[in-house]
């Protein structure tokens, strides 16, 4: 077990938005979260990144500070600087020397595919790249826990896709737990070995669908029958879930 | 061909007016104490060449000093009050009173301080205390305008205060900073001049005080010949620091 939510609760001035919920993380594992806007899945994201204390319940975190990654629905770089800046920021943040964490971050930009990018500032790439720069800043860290809070939402469908590969590829070479948010079904059957659906805000669990299948996902996984069939069952309890 | 219109257009425009106030003057035989025609003006011009030089060089350094001495004492205290949210609530009824009182209101009051032998000590604090307003409203606006995904990134990293404040708050200010110094400098001319004529003495020899030596002997061409090149400055100083801010920025952004 890497991180536990234990029938947390999070109020806030204007209400409750989230809970009771409780959610089990294990090494290595991909969960996907969905869930209904306002049912407080970034909410949950946020407790277990620690950013954020509940009001009830108890929050479990095996792995401890700069072990924990998060890639946000922005790219959320600095403008200011290179792309190798932006991903060697957690590693300075630390205190590693910056001969270090620059090597360390050019070879996290390798990996997701933006070597010879090394020198580029946000402005200058696309939104997909920029992206991947921001996975590269969570993964240079490597990470025990990466948490992806609808890391893809604001990029075109063809780009969304290649990223969920590359993501899958990545979390086959480091490990990392992984949990992310989405409210795209087939992304997240496509992408998690466990989808947790939570009902309308303040969100509860509403059901869970193991997905089977070898991770990364082989080509052609989309169109396959038991691919179409979980796609269906977590759709089945969103929707139960909406009217719970 | 279309950009060459739009390049002549103002031009053509300029001449136009400034011809129909040449015919007017000579037309109606305005008296030249109230209206100098544009000739008699391009001659003052020529004539005080050397004088309005000297002139608007003592104007626009005393403005520059002031722009540089607001600069560094404007951000200091942005960061300072940045530092401390309790400082910078004790700060902002202060900052607020300077800034609506009216520069000229303040101009006798500084001119006795400076005492009547230093004027140019007074123009540098008048224009200073006009020219630090923007840059510190824009340092502070720019340091607290800070991505909040980015802050939570830094809180995840367990980033010091002073990691924040240097590698975050700081560079995310640039933009705004920039901004402010460009307002910042159109009133610290402005600034300069009010202190020249508050302070009015011939030991101020500005191009405030050109103006109003010319108009104590009624020489309005003179008058113009001063305001054309206070004008004249004023836009020079705006382009170049546009154009500052537009590398800056590009430098800040990387295109």
């Amino acid at each position: 077990m890497i991180a536990a939510l234990r029938n947390v609760g999070v109020d806030y001035p204007r209400g409750t938005a989230l809970g009771p919920f409780g959610l089990e993380i294990g090494a290595g594992e991909i969960v996907a979260l969905v869930g209904p806007s306002g049912c407080g899945k970034s909410t949950a994201l946020r407790l277990l990144a620690g950013l954020e204390a509940p009001t009830r319940g108890e929050v479990v975190r095996a792995a401890g500070r700069g072990e924990t990654a998060v890639v946000f629905q922005a790219p959320t770089l600095a403008p200011w600087l290179s792309a190798r800046a932006n991903a060697a920021l957690p590693l300075e943040l630390a205190g590693a020397p910056r001969a270090a964490a620059v090597q360390r971050a050019d070879v996290a930009l390798a990996r997701v595919g933006l070597a010879g990018a090394e020198q580029a500032r946000p402005a200058q790439l696309s939104g997909g790249m920029a992206m991947r720069v921001s996975l590269a800043r969570a993964l240079v860290t490597e990470p025990k826990l990466l948490l992806l809070d609808e890391p893809f939402a604001a990029l075109d469908e063809i780009t969304r896709r290649a990223l969920a590969d590359d993501v899958l590829t990545l979390w086959a070479e480091i490990r990392p737990a992984i949990v992310f948010v989405t409210h795209n079904v087939e992304e997240a059957v496509y992408m998690a070995s466990r989808v947790v659906v939570m009902t309308r805000g303040p969100g509860r669990t509403a059901g869970e669908v193991a997905v089977a299948g070898p991770l990364p996902r082989p080509p052609g996984h989309r169109t396959t029958e038991a691919f179409r069939s979980t796609v269906e069952a977590v759709s089945q309890a969103l929707a139960e879930g909406m009217a719970a | 061909m279309r950009r060459l219109v739009e390049l002549a257009a103002p031009l053509l425009l300029i001449a136009l007016l400034l011809g129909a106030w040449e015919w007017a003057c000579r037309a109606w035989q305005v008296p030249s104490y109230f209206l100098a025609s544009p000739s008699a003006i391009g001659a003052a011009l020529v004539a005080d060449a050397p004088g309005l030089t000297k002139a608007a060089w003592y104007t626009v350094s005393n403005a520059l000093l002031a722009l540089l001495i607001a600069s560094l004492l404007a951000q200091a205290l942005a960061l300072t009050v940045t530092l401390s949210p309790i400082l910078e609530r004790a700060v902002q009824p202060l900052t607020v009173v300077l800034q609506v009182t009216p520069v000229i209101a303040i101009a006798p009051l500084v001119n006795i301080w400076a005492g009547t032998d230093h004027p140019g000590r007074a123009i540098v604090a008048l224009a200073t205390i006009v020219a630090f307003f923007p840059i510190y409203s824009g340092a502070v606006t720019g340091l607290r305008a800070v991505d909040p995904d980015l802050m939570r990134l830094f809180d995840l990293y367990g980033a010091s205060r002073l990691q924040r404040l240097a590698r975050l708050r700081a560079p995310s200010a640039v933009p705004f900073v920039l901004e402010g110094h460009k307002v910042a400098a159109g009133l610290a001319i402005v600034g300069a001049v009010v202190a020249e004529f508050v302070a009015g003495s011939g030991k101020v020899q500005g191009l405030a005080w050109r103006i109003l030596d010319a108009g104590y002997r009624l020489q309005t061409a003179r008058m113009f010949a001063a305001l054309f090149v206070l004008g004249a400055m004023g836009a020079v100083l705006y382009a170049l620091l546009q154009a500052a801010e537009r590398a800056g920025l590009r430098w800040w952004r990387g295109r």
